[in-house]
Parts: structure tokens; C-alpha cells; sequence
């Protein structure tokens, strides 16, 4: 019972006003663990129970809710002075992920925690990028050799950046997975669908495009104890876009197109599973053509539902660990083929071994 | 019912499992299975009440020796290990310094995660509903000054941490057990005798280390808040003569936001609530080097 709580509250969150102190001790924990304590403030804002519940837990939520909106803040500075930054380059800024629904005012913004820029940029513009914000004062992690060769050769993004005056960590992107995965996306169609917010400086994916990489994003990430805020977004994405003609039809038409038909079944299905969400029809039918085969589906299903599931608040369950670890391996082997992966793991226990 | 109230068998067995300490703006829950650690808690937070359990804690502080290779750390050279929920922010540490780490894990959540205070790091007193503030920095003398000063004329609000509430500036009270360092331990002993203090540990990074057991009426009295008067920022400096001279409010300001542990984090709110507290606050500079000294001078500062 304990262990749904937290779902059951982004399911339903009026049900958190019935809620005793003993299961917000549970549920506060869990929701901090997964970075998902200011959506549960939001979410309780909106269902109006926030004034019913427990005077500490509405502290620590409201408490939550003042972070969040400090870290929006951060953000949308971050990308006043990204702006400045890359005027000179006339490379569109596309923004994404949470600063993406920042700016364009959606709804998946509301209580969620993040505290990092990711920018979609072309593969033929980063050069020109990364020198702009080098010059600008922008700094690049210092790695090894290899990890910094992993990054320019075998990943989607440059190595991360970040202004050493304030601290966002800044990641820009040349496709939204990996260039050495199965999938393989083309970026251009992304970058040519985006539309403009605000003014025309900035923009960000289109609807559906947002949808589908945030759901590449759920089941191709390497950090699952964030994948239930990974899903929340899907969720509130579909609730938002759901509803708007021809949004449905343009889903199912840019998952061809763009070929993440996989990812986007795995997150319908699990979205609506897990929270609910209203599935749209015409996709919903349409990605059943890139259903996995039935034991390959059924072993996802437990893999996912148990390492999303936050469990005990300290020390997550041994089920959930090792669906944890099962997942970290699919995860890698999704995201290079097999010599590829020999090598670069050869690499990490290698040199794990020689620090040690 | 009282922490102090509990038989030590009783005590150890619900440290076990859990036990909720309210220590005011927070409740802990306290786990732990090292035996010296009850007697420890018994005579340091004997005063606070517990809460039957099965409640909401707001800190989850988990004290335990981990079994290290092969399990021998159960048995040789025994170490003490903080689990908080899915953080661990200290290495192990020799078993001996199991109670300044539950003082530091319980000093790291709030640091870390108590947001809906502006929190300075400072020691807070209280005399006739007003509250003097004294920021520290290390060295600086805080902690002696709030032990000698709490254990005469002033109630103890807080040793390290100023939890002023944004929505009306009052600071809420947060009596723990006072931490002394190295001479400041043989200082208070002479200055109180009376005063009750854990065994000493020697050898923490901030070298030999004990805590006071907060004054039972300042305990008794942590429901209440109190308004800041007076911002201090003390200087021992051996033979020094007292000097207390008057600081810039704006000057204040500053040295106070640099004292606060999220000050940045909380942007407007942040400014607005500490340039409210030192608006209504009189700010000195206070060099001294005799606990006298300082208790008369700063017993006679003037309201604002």
C-alpha cells in the first residue's frame, strides 16, 4: 500500500488530502528521492487540498514549491544571457526539455524540478556554438581523454558546459539520442518543425516532437530513480497536447518519420499504465507495428514498473536494484553497438582500476 | 512525554527502530543501534519530547556502523556511519564520533533542505523578546559566547543556525546542544560547573569536540520566536580589550548574507528577508577576549 503512495498522488493528487502524517513521512521521502517534490506541491496547489494537509508536510511542499521557482528563475536568466551569447552565430536557439516547457508556458513546467539548459542545436553549427560560448565565458568540464572523445565522437551532446559566474549546467545537443544508437532520428526535421515562443529568438520542439523526446528520453535514460519525472512529463504533455485537433494524427505521423515508434510505444504504454494518461487513438494503434515481441515486452513491463517504483525511502529494494541494473545495461546497449560498448567499458574499468 | 523520561533499555530499543525527537522547527527521527549513543542522547536531548511514532519526521537520521570488508568493522576498530534517506554526506568515521555526527547530519538537512527559513549561520539569544544575533564565522568565538551567555541571563534559540521566517521576520527557536571546541570546553566548564556536557572526542577535523545540553527552560520554550534587535559579529582576540562599535547597516547586510547558508537560493525572497531583519536591527562589531566582559556589554545594548 505504502509503496503506491507516490503514484497514486500524481494519478490523483486530491487524494493527498486524505492522506495521514505517517504516509506523508513515506511519501515526501519518495517524492525527494526521484526530484518530484515540487510537481507533489503543484499538483496539491491545483487539486486544492494543500490548506488540509498536515501543517509539516504543506511547509516542506510550499518550501519546495519556493525552489522550484528560484531554479525557473535561474533558467530563464541562463537563457537571457544564452541568447546574448549566440546572437552574433544566427543559429536559432531551440530549447529543451524543462527549459523548453518553461518558456513556452506548459503545463509540464508546473512544480518540476530541474536546474540544467539543454539546447538542440545543428551538427554543422556546433563548432561555431561551442566557440561563441567558450568565448563568452562559458567553461567546459574537464574530463580524460576518453570521456571527452565519448562525448564529440559517440554521443549526441558536447561535453557539458557551464558559466563558472552561475553554475547552470548547459548541454547542447546535435540529436536527441546518440549517433551511434539503433535509432537514429534525423535532427533536421526537428530543427525545421520547431516553432517560435515568445519572440522569435527562441524556440522549441513542436508538439509532438516534444512528446516523442520526452519519451526517448524515458526509456533511453541512464538515471532511473529520474525516470518517474520523466514519465510525468509525457504525462503532462499528452494531458495538454492531447486534446488539440490533428495532434493525434500528427503523432503517429512524426514517430514514423522520425523512426522512435519503439520508444513512443514503451511510454504510452507505460504513462498509461502507471499514471493513467489518456492514451491519443489513431497512435495509440499506430506504434502497436513497433510493439517488441510479447516476452521481450513482458520483461520490460516488470523491468520498468519496478525500477520506476520508488519503494522504501531508504535503501530501494533489492527488486528494484537490480531492474535498476538490468535497465543500465539496456540502456548502454541501446547506445552503441557491441564492439563499440566492449571498448568504451574496457576503458571505464580500466581506468576506474588504475585511479584506484 | 520527554526523551530524558525514557528508561535507557526503553530508549535503546526504540532508537532501534526509530524514535521522532521534536526539537522544535523540526522533528528528527533518530535510528541508531550504538549503545553510547543512547546515554548520550539521554544526557543531551533529555529535555525534548518524543512523539509516539509512526508520524511525520522531518530529518531522517540513520546512525549505524557499517560492517566494512568481510564484516571485521563489527568487531576491530569499529566506525560510525550517517544514512540520511538516500544521502551520505560523511565518510565513516572511528566509532568514538558517533555523536558529533548526528550533530553534523542533523546540521547538513536542515543546511541542505529547510528552505522555507532564510537561515544565517549564527547563534541566536533571547532576552525580554528580543533576539541578538551573533553570525560566525569559525574561530570567531560564536559558540563560547552563546554557551557562557545562555547558561546566565539569555534563553538559547539556536547554536548554529538563525531560522528567520520570511512571512513576518521572527526567528523561530531551534535549542540544540551547543558544540565547543578544544580550550572553549575547560572555559565553560569553569565558567558553569554545573553545566552538563558530553564526553569529549578528540580528533574530529575541528579537533577535540563537546556539546552542551541546551538549558532545560530554553527547550521548554521552543515554541517561541523572537524578533531580532540586535545583529553582533564577535572577535576573540586574546587580551584584546571589549570594544563594541557600531556597523553600516548596509555593510551588515552583506556580511550577513555571506553567512547565510541559502541566501542565494531563495533569490527575492531572500533579499527582502533580511533586509527587513537588519532594517529593524542595530549591528556591531564585537572584539572581546573575557566571557565578563562580553556578558555585561552585551546585556547592556540598547534597543533599536
Amino acid at each position: 500500500m505504502i509503496s503506491g503512495l507516490l503514484l497514486e498522488a500524481l494519478r490523483a493528487p486530491a487524494s493527498m488530502g486524505a492522506l495521514a502524517p505517517a504516509e506523508w513521512d513515506v511519501l515526501l521521502r519518495q517524492g525527494r528521492h526521484v526530484g518530484m517534490l515540487g510537481r507533489l506541491g503543484a499538483l496539491a496547489a491545483a487539486a486544492g487540498v494543500l490548506p488540509v494537509v498536515p501543517s509539516r508536510a504543506r511547509t516542506r511542499l510550499e518550501a519546495a514549491l519556493e525552489d522550484v521557482e528560484q531554479q525557473h528563475r535561474l533558467v530563464r536568466w541562463e537563457v537571457i544571457r544564452l541568447r546574448r551569447a549566440l546572437a552574433g552565430t544566427g543559429v536559432p536557439i531551440v530549447l529543451l526539455k524543462g527549459a523548453a516547457y518553461l518558456h513556452a508556458g506548459l503545463a509540464a513546467a508546473r512544480g518540476r524540478e530541474f536546474s540544467d539548459v539543454d539546447l538542440l542545436v545543428p551538427r554543422a553549427s556546433l563548432g561555431e556554438v561551442e566557440s561563441a560560448l567558450l568565448r563568452e565565458g562559458w567553461e567546459m568540464e574537464k574530463l580524460s581523454v576518453h570521456d571527452e572523445r565519448y562525448y564529440r565522437e559517440w554521443s549526441h551532446e558536447l561535453p557539458p558546459l557551464a558559466h563558472p559566474k552561475r553554475h547552470v549546467p548547459l548541454d547542447v545537443h546535435h540529436n536527441i539520442l546518440p549517433p551511434t544508437g539503433r535509432l537514429r532520428p534525423d535532427p533536421r526535421l526537428l530543427l525545421e518543425a520547431a516553432v517560435p515562443v515568445a519572440d522569435d529568438s527562441l524556440r522549441v520542439l513542436r508538439p509532438a516532437d516534444m512528446v516523442l523526446h520526452s519519451a526517448c528520453h524515458l526509456v533511453q535514460s541512464g538515471e532511473h530513480h529520474k525516470s518517474l519525472r520523466d514519465l510525468g512529463d509525457v504525462d503532462a504533455l499528452l494531458r495538454q497536447f492531447g486534446a488539440s485537433p490533428g495532434f493525434d494524427d500528427e503523432l503517429a505521423a512524426r514517430a514514423a518519420a522520425l523512426g522512435v515508434e519503439r520508444p513512443l510505444f514503451y511510454a504510452l504504454r507505460f504513462v498509461a499504465k502507471l499514471l493513467g494518461t489518456p492514451v491519443p487513438e489513431v497512435t495509440g494503434r499506430a506504434v502497436q507495428r513497433a510493439a517488441p515481441p510479447p516476452p521481450v515486452r513482458a520483461a520490460m513491463d516488470r523491468l520498468f514498473v519496478a525500477a520506476v517504483e520508488p519503494g522504501p525511502p531508504r535503501d530501494p529494494a533489492r527488486r528494484t536494484q537490480l531492474a535498476r541494473a538490468a535497465l543500465t545495461i539496456r540502456y548502454h546497449w541501446l547506445r552503441m553497438p557491441p564492439a563499440l560498448l566492449a571498448y568504451h567499458l574496457a576503458r571505464k574499468i580500466g581506468g576506474r582500476r588504475r585511479r584506484g | 512525554m520527554k526523551l530524558g523520561a525514557l528508561p535507557v533499555a526503553e530508549l535503546t530499543t526504540r532508537l532501534a527502530r526509530g524514535l521522532d525527537v521534536d526539537t522544535g522547527p523540526f522533528v528528527v527521527r533518530v535510528e541508531t543501534e550504538i549503545p553510547a549513543l543512547a546515554e548520550e542522547l539521554r544526557l543531551l536531548y533529555g529535555d525534548f519530547p518524543v512523539d509516539a511514532g509512526g508520524g511525520l519526521a522531518d530529518f531522517h537520521v540513520s546512525v549505524r556502523r557499517p560492517a566494512g570488508p568481510l564484516g571485521l568493522r563489527r568487531w576491530w576498530r569499529q566506525q560510525a556511519m550517517a544514512y540520511l534517506d538516500d544521502a551520505r554526506p560523511f565518510e565513516p568515521l572511528p566509532i568514538i564520533m558517533a555523536v558529533p555526527m548526528l550533530e553534523w547530519s542533523i546540521n547538513w538537512c536542515a543546511a541542505t533542505r529547510a528552505n522555507q527559513y532564510v537561515m544565517i549561520h549564527a547563534a541566536v539569544l533571547e532576552r525580554d523578546g528580543r533576539a541578538l544575533v551573533l553570525p560566525g564565522v569559525t574561530g570567531a568565538g560564536k559558540s563560547t559566547l552563546c554557551a557562557s551567555l545562555s547558561l546566565r541571563d539569555w534563553r538559547l534559540l539556536s547554536d548554529e543556525f538563525a531560522l528567520i521566517r520570511p512571512a513576518d521576520g521572527l526567528v523561530d527557536p531551534w535549542p540544540r546542544p551547543i558544540s565547543l571546541k578544544n580550550a572553549s570546553i575547560g572555559v565553560i566548564r569553569r565558567w558553569a560547573p554545573d553545566a552538563r556536557l558530553s564526553m569529549p572526542v578528540p580528533n574530529t577535523n575541528k579537533g577535540t569536540v563537546a556539546h552542551v545540553r541546551p538549558p532545560s527552560l530554553s527547550v521548554a520554550r521552543a515554541g517561541e520566536p523572537a524578533m531580532p534587535a540586535w545583529v553582533v559579529f564577535p572577535t576573540f582576540a586574546r587580551d584584546a580589550a571589549p570594544h563594541l562599535s557600531p556597523l553600516p547597516r548596509a555593510r551588515a547586510f552583506f556580511r550577513l548574507a555571506a553567512c547565510s547558508f541559502n541566501y542565494e537560493s531563495l533569490g527575492l525572497r531572500g533579499f527582502t528577508t533580511l533586509s527587513r531583519m537588519i532594517d529593524g536591527c542595530d549591528a556591531y562589531e564585537f572584539n572581546y577576549s573575557s566571557l565578563d566582559d562580553a556578558r555585561s556589554l552585551l546585556g547592556a545594548l540598547p534597543l533599536p
